[in-house]
């Protein structure tokens, strides 16, 4: 079986898999980190959204033998630390976004990577880059209020530096 | 259930304590995100709901699985309030199914309604045993003394003792049979605004679904279903499938749907991906030869619309409606339909289970019941229940979907063929295609407008299959379903009409179905609820007018209504080209009613705005009742305007979000949401926010547009 090199987090792994294995299921089940997760398998759902290269992609459908070894893939676990949150995880909290939860991981990785693009979304820009991010709870209305509260947050600490 | 039993044998450590893995969510003052605790600490049971250690750990206990409805707060919350301890320094775990627990099984947003009085008890008894302890200890009256923040203090002298020095001489006093409760005026906890404990865990992804269970040397499995559920297994060919590297069995597996068993394929691998691309490979032979009834949505329908040319089974008559119909003339009549949904968790049913060597069996799933799962794996494998360890994890989803557990039963059986921990996720094609769904139904409304115009006489006739029909061959022919009945009837829609008929018409299919967010209430307020504004327009009635002269032996739900037209009538006034619609119902005794504004764009409708009210009497959390209303916002409107399942050619036409679409955020709606105030008996929260939505949609479509919408789902892009 095929070897291959992968920075996640900040950490190196070297795995063993299928070439076609999906890039999801080598962190959920080779690597380990469970937070990304499988809710269609065909990049419908937005569930297995992660980073790479800091660009927000559906893993489900990245198959391994697509990576070139040197990129830079963030996931759930990465995108902040516990001590410190990321500024949408903060935000996520302070509007308590999550019902159950399932889809969150995908939903903030979406909104990090947007608020990275654009820092400061408009309303269609927000409808536009999470619209391939189903919450099936519906925490809909608090996603866009924490999409633009951790916004203005980051302006704020933008300003700061 | 017994929460309180007065047992003598009282120093007895929790059988939870002991227990290798529980997935918890530990309180603050720990580390935040942790979800699985390696044991609670040796602790004194009070009572099933209630550890304490002398260290001081504080345990509660959630018996009510968590799929996004807040049951793991509110459960401890309950029992906190009365126990005087905060939330930020309690560890909560999940119950195992053990009957100590009561009734375990969320759903029929029972929680909270269910469990108010015997959580608060289980907490009030803990705390009275502690404050005895103390009392004993100072040689004072407990009068003298009181709890508060996980301490008992004296009033005389301000000594304390926090809970965990109390709680061996605690364990060894009398359980109090009956426990004072505080007032309502004295609530810390209920009531109040909180931020849930699960939430940090949930945007850390550290948070530990079903799906993400690990059991060392664990093999992954995919099972394959018949498309058209029911098929008896002929034959199949696994050499491709058994060509991918890591598969190490294909083999079959007993698979049960509503009211019956078949076979089901399973490919075992040492990978979930190597399983999933071999089931791929997979040449299975189904025969459907033996199915009575249709597998054909389109017969269903056909066969209930015949249905609704014939009288059906009377649940409820006041006066003769059918003769007043024959002999008025100002009369009117609709049929009304609604779809197969599928309940389309992002999570999809998935189940680990280890039959061990020694014939215990563990089992962690996202279920909705760990009682009923302990029952069934126990009656599976035909083992004692003592040999049968359950542990609930968190649901990614459910909706009434994870109430029925086919899945876990085949992680069981696969893992006893294998000898080995097998997890089984149904990809999301099977998740999707084999259900059970929300049935389609559909109502057939008759209206009489008296003298006056009055609304004078209603008559719905229910048609369907029946949810316990199919399960449990539970309805007689001459009865109509219970649930149906209980729904429509008088006694829970409290409008008073004079000549009042209700009647059900069983229509069967093969089609399996299941109880959905909101169950039946889903289907039949979008019947009532647009028939009593077609009968409004019709006696040239303001249908929010209309209903509040019709509630009117029901000050309750008045109360509601005004607080619906004060709502509206503080909002800017309607621009051109908009239009509202109201309606409202009750389910799981709480009424919500929901005011729906669109408006014409580019030709199309849309959603502008939805008010949603909701009267579920005391509450734990505000925040979380309205998260739960803003998601039945969301649900109902999808159910209104997306599209549903359907059969043909013995399989389900939709397999996965592509071409079955649920609400995505650009669709949102602005949202309003008010939530009543009151000290009535705590009602549902889960669930009784989503029947009125898809009416209050249909009675706004009609206004813009006089177009009268009796079927389910609407397409937006074409009305009118």
């Amino acid at each position: 079986m095929p070897k291959y090199n992968l920075t996640v987090n900040k950490k190196k792994y070297q795995i063993e898999a299928e070439a076609d294995m999906p890039l999801l299921w080598a962190i959920r089940d080779l690597v380990g980190l469970k937070g990304t997760k499988y809710g269609c398998g065909m990049a419908m759902c937005g569930a297995c959204t992660i980073h790479i290269d800091g660009n927000a992609t559906r893993s489900c459908s990245m198959p391994l033998s697509a990576l070139k070894g040197k990129e830079k893939i963030t996931t759930i676990e990465g995108v902040g630390s516990p001590a410190t949150l990321h500024a949408v995880q903060e935000a996520w909290i302070a509007e308590q976004v999550p019902q159950c939860g399932y889809c969150q991981s995908g939903q903030i990785m979406s909104a990090v990577a947007l608020l990275a693009e654009t820092p400061n979304p408009t309303d269609e820009d927000i409808d536009a880059y999470m619209s391939g991010n189903i919450c099936r709870c519906g925490t809909y209305d608090r996603i866009r209020k924490a999409i633009k509260s951790a916004a203005s947050s980051q302006t704020k600490v933008g300003m700061n530096k | 259930m017994s929460v309180v039993n007065n047992r003598r044998d009282f120093l007895k450590i929790s059988g939870l304590a002991s227990a290798g893995l529980i997935l918890g969510i530990p309180g603050l003052n720990a580390a935040q995100t942790i979800v699985k605790l390696d044991g609670v600490a040796a602790a004194l049971e009070l009572n099933p709901f209630v550890m304490i250690s002398p260290s001081g750990q504080i345990t509660l206990v959630n018996s009510r699985p968590d799929m996004g409805q807040g049951s793991y707060q509110a459960v401890p919350s309950i029992i906190a309030e009365e126990l005087e301890v905060s939330l930020d320094k309690i560890n909560i775990i999940p119950s195992d199914g053990n009957a100590q627990f009561g009734s375990q099984q969320s759903g029929g947003s029972s929680t909270v309604r269910g469990f108010w009085e015997n959580l608060r008890k289980a907490g009030a008894t803990a705390k009275e045993m502690l404050i005895q302890a103390a009392a004993n200890k100072w040689k004072v009256s407990p009068a003298d003394c009181y709890a508060e923040d996980g301490k008992v203090y004296n009033k005389n002298t301000r000594a304390s003792f926090t809970y965990g020095e109390l709680v061996t001489d605690a364990s060894k006093l009398e359980v109090p049979t009956e426990p004072k409760l505080k007032e309502v005026s004295e609530f810390k906890i209920l009531g109040k605004y909180a931020k849930r404990l699960d939430v940090p865990a949930k945007v850390t992804g550290e948070a530990v679904f079903g799906i993400d269970i690990v059991v060392p040397n664990m093999l992954y499995a995919v099972t394959i279903h018949a498309p058209s559920v029911q098929g008896k297994l002929v034959s199949f060919n696994d050499v491709k499938a058994k060509a991918v590297k890591g598969v190490k069995h294909v083999l079959t597996t007993d698979h049960s749907y509503p009211g019956g068993k078949t076979k089901a394929v399973a490919v075992v691998a040492d990978n979930y991906w190597a399983a999933l691309k071999a089931s791929k490979l997979l040449e299975i032979v189904w025969d459907n030869s033996q199915i009575t009834g249709s597998i054909n949505s389109d017969q269903y329908f056909a066969d209930m619309e015949a249905a609704s040319k014939k009288p059906g089974v009377r649940a409820e008559e006041t006066g003769d409606f059918d003769a007043m119909f024959a002999a008025s003339e100002n009369t009117l009549e609709g049929l009304y339909e609604t779809p197969f949904l599928s309940h389309a968790a992002i999570e999809p049913v998935n189940a680990t289970a280890h039959v061990k060597a020694d014939g215990s069996v563990e089992v962690w799933a996202p279920i909705q019941g760990p009682d009923g799962a302990l029952e069934e794996t126990a009656a599976q494998l035909g083992i004692d229940k003592s040999k049968v360890k359950i542990n609930p994890t968190l649901l990614g989803g459910s909706f009434g979907r994870k109430a029925f557990m086919n899945f876990m039963a085949e992680a069981i059986d696969l893992s006893k063929q294998v000898q080995a921990p097998v997890k089984v996720i149904w990809p999301r094609e099977e998740d999707m295609a084999q259900g059970p769904f929300r049935p389609a139904m559909m109502s057939k409304m008759r209206g009489i407008i008296g003298r006056g115009n009055s609304l004078a006489a209603f008559s719905h006739q229910a048609i369907g299959e029946s949810i316990q029909g199919q399960h449990w061959n539970g309805i007689q022919a001459f009865r109509a379903d219970d649930w149906i009945a209980g729904e429509l009837s008088m006694e829970n829609h409290k409008y008073g009409f004079g000549v009042h008929h209700l009647s059900y018409s069983r229509v069967k299919t093969a089609i399996p179905i299941l109880w959905w967010r909101s169950v039946y209430a889903s289907n039949f307020a979008w019947g009532q609820e647009c028939f009593i504004d077609e009968m409004a327009h019709k006696a040239g009635k303001d249908p929010l007018k209309a209903r509040k002269e019709l509630l009117r032996n029901s000050p309750r739900d008045i109360k509601v209504l005004d607080k619906l037209e004060s709502m509206l009538a503080s909002y800017p006034p309607l621009p051109t080209g908009h239009a509202r619609g109201i309606a409202m119902f009750r389910s799981f005794s709480s009424m919500s009613a929901s005011a729906v504004e669109v408006a014409k764009v580019d030709g199309e409708i849309k959603i502008v705005k939805v008010t949603s009210i909701i009267d579920c009497g005391l509450f734990v959390n505000p925040d979380m009742v309205k998260a739960q209303t803003e998601g039945n916002i969301v649900m109902g409107l999808t159910a209104a305007i997306k599209g549903g399942i359907t059969f043909n050619d013995g399989k389900c036409d939709q397999t996965n979000f592509n071409t079955y679409e649920v609400m995505r955020l650009q669709e949102m709606p602005i949202v309003d949401i008010h939530i009543m105030e009151n000290q009535e008996k705590p009602g549902g929260v889960g669930e009784p926010g989503l029947p009125p939505i898809a009416p209050a949609l249909g009675n706004a479509i009609f206004n813009l547009t006089g177009v009268r919408l009796r079927r389910l789902p609407i397409d937006l892009t074409d009305v009118g």
